[in-house]
């Protein structure tokens, strides 16, 4: 940006014509920051400010409730089946698309694509249409004793539906900007193929399938349209973090509603900085590709 | 990844041969797990669907509390896409173009909607905008524009959860413009808003498009946020998802497939009108 510090010195009618005059640039910086500032960081900040405004004691009696404890350990075990399921489909589906060549290709992306583009509560309506009382599964599956449907196993599948696309989206661009040379050599060498790819892939990888593991995780505790529609509000039983801060919220107990969304905040904000700090390493290793 | 055969691989036609194994197994294990989690599934919506008989549907798809609805979602979502189309280049534009201090913060700062859980989001915007919240109060007080708990406040939770669709979509197009394009037209004689117009903008054309059918896909959908700062009232601002989940909780499932269909159709339809305009776009003015 050497170039942009040399516009505002030198005045120089075409030199400057390429960056904006330091007024214009003052002012899209401040609408830009006061923008962000309003609709980003205001609710982040007010999500905090709440959650302490009734002091302490409040927020950490909002914590240690039972309901609480048993909401945020069924969002922890809902979390660890979705994310790993997840993560086994995304890296199969990366090493099919980005690392072969066949037709249909395209066309199999946008599929994975598709739980983005529907609501999260069309999301929850699909599987109470096929595991619901009056579906075809539903009295076959009550029979063999499984509930599905206001119990556990539904608010799983809901959750493995919402955050399907999220690794696969993160690791086929990235394979497919590496190519699959190295692994070609690894394999002519003699390497197998989980060899070559836990030795050779995975290595050159890891950071972009770690930060869809974090995103996919993020929306996995915080999904609430899809999880709500599915769960049958249970308190104790079905209620997730998220469905345990709209019940809070609408008891009128504000400050424990916000201490527990604090929780789920800061989960974002760690998420976000690990983002962060990946993107400068990213960054160096990206623009090594891009050089050879 | 010993269960792909290479020979029986070879012999297919569709695909162009390749010395690594694991093919069969991992696309085999991809088609399998996305027909259980996602197709079958929306598959039982549409046979749904299509089993409640025209007449049926078309009574439930005129009904004026659900027309509403839809109209409330699709507008908007519309709305809030075209504030985050606005507000998202600048942004974006300050981000690449610009270094300022806390650039970095700002950077990570704009995905914080895709981190921050809707319901979160929901009740944080909903003190914000209520009207003995700060921004409320103000907004009220000043320009008498009551945002929460109307369909205001749906625009407001709109534009939260769509904003970093367009930035991130703009901002690595934007990253690899080429300056030299600028330079040229500034010495034939341009100036900077006729260069901005003439010469950057159409370039960044499909991205914007591209940024605001995300934008706008993901508000028409959205329920989370919108549930808490909107009043919900019928005919004023329940919102389409919301309809669903009450037509739910009656049990009255053919309303509820019948409203989730609709809003799938549109969507659709919009999103591939919006896929038509940047094959346009990037036909005419010859940028990926």
């Amino acid at each position: 940006m050497t170039e942009a510090t040399a516009n505002t010195i030198r005045i120089n009618k075409p030199r400057q014509a390429i960056g904006e005059g330091p007024r214009t640039r003052f002012a899209l910086i401040a609408i830009a920051l006061v923008f962000l500032a309003l609709m980003l960081i205001a609710p982040l900040v007010v999500v905090f400010f709440e959650a302490f405004s009734r002091g302490l004691g409040v927020y950490i009696d909002a914590l240690a409730m039972p309901d609480t404890m048993s909401a945020l350990q069924l969002t922890l075990l809902v979390a660890a089946i979705a994310v790993p399921a997840n993560l086994v489909f995304g890296v199969a589906a990366s090493w099919a698309i980005a690392k072969f060549d066949f037709k249909g290709k395209s066309f199999l992306l946008t599929l994975i694509d598709l739980p983005f583009a529907v609501s999260p509560v069309v999301s929850g309506l699909v599987f109470v249409l096929l595991f619901g009382a009056n579906s075809v599964l539903g009295p076959w599956l009550a029979d063999m004793g499984i509930q599905v449907l206001f119990a556990v196993p539904g608010i799983v599948i809901a959750t493995i539906f919402i955050t399907f696309p999220f690794v696969a989206r993160e690791l086929i661009p990235l394979m497919q900007q590496q190519g699959s040379s190295e692994e070609e050599a690894a394999v002519s060498l003699g390497a197998g193929g989980w060899r070559t790819f836990f030795l050779v892939t995975l290595p050159n990888v890891k950071w972009g399938l770690l930060y869809g593991v974090l995103l996919c995780n993020a929306r996995a505790m915080g999904e609430f349209g899809a999880v709500s529609v599915v769960s049958g509000h249970i308190r104790g039983q079905t209620n997730t973090l998220p469905l345990h801060i709209e019940i809070l919220y609408n008891d009128n107990k504000a400050a424990a509603a916000f201490a527990v969304a604090s929780l789920l905040a800061m989960l974002a904000l760690v998420t976000l900085a690990v983002k962060t700090m990946l993107e400068a390493r990213f960054a160096g290793s990206l623009a090594a590709q891009r050089r050879h | 990844m010993t269960a792909a055969a290479p020979d029986g691989a070879r012999r297919t036609s569709w695909r162009r041969r390749s010395v690594l194994p694991g093919f069969n197994l991992t696309l085999g294990y991809t088609l399998a797990y996305l027909s259980l989690i996602v197709l079958i599934p929306l598959a039982a919506l549409a046979i749904r669907s299509a089993s409640l008989g025209w007449t049926e549907f078309w009574a439930i798809a005129t009904d004026p509390r659900i027309v509403a609805s839809l109209q409330l979602s699709f507008g908007a979502a519309i709305l809030a896409a075209l504030v985050n189309t606005v507000f998202g280049v600048i942004v974006a534009w300050v981000l690449v173009r610009y270094r300022f201090p806390g650039r970095r913060w700002l950077d990570a700062a704009v995905d914080l909607p895709f981190a921050l859980p809707t319901a979160v989001a929901g009740i944080a915007l909903a003190t914000l905008y209520a009207p003995n919240g700060p921004f409320g109060a103000f907004l009220e007080g000043v320009f008498g524009v009551k945002v929460g708990f109307t369909s205001l406040g749906v625009v407001v939770a709109l534009i939260f959860v769509g904003l970093p669709f367009v930035v991130r979509t703009v901002q690595p197009v934007l990253e690899e413009i080429d300056r030299e394009t600028e330079e040229v037209s500034a010495t034939l004689g341009a100036g900077r808003l006729r260069t901005v117009t003439r010469v950057i903008m159409p370039g960044l054309l499909p991205a914007i498009l591209t940024g605001f059918a995300l934008s706008f896909a993901r508000g028409v959908g959205e329920y989370g946020s919108v549930i808490f700062i909107a009043n919900n009232l019928p005919f004023q601002s329940e919102i389409a998802p919301l309809l669903i989940v009450i037509k739910l909780e009656e049990h009255n499932y053919a309303g509820a497939t019948a409203i989730a269909t609709i809003m799938l159709v549109i969507s659709f339809a919009m999103l591939f009108v919006i896929n038509l305009l940047q094959a346009w776009s990037r036909k005419w003015f010859g940028h990926d």
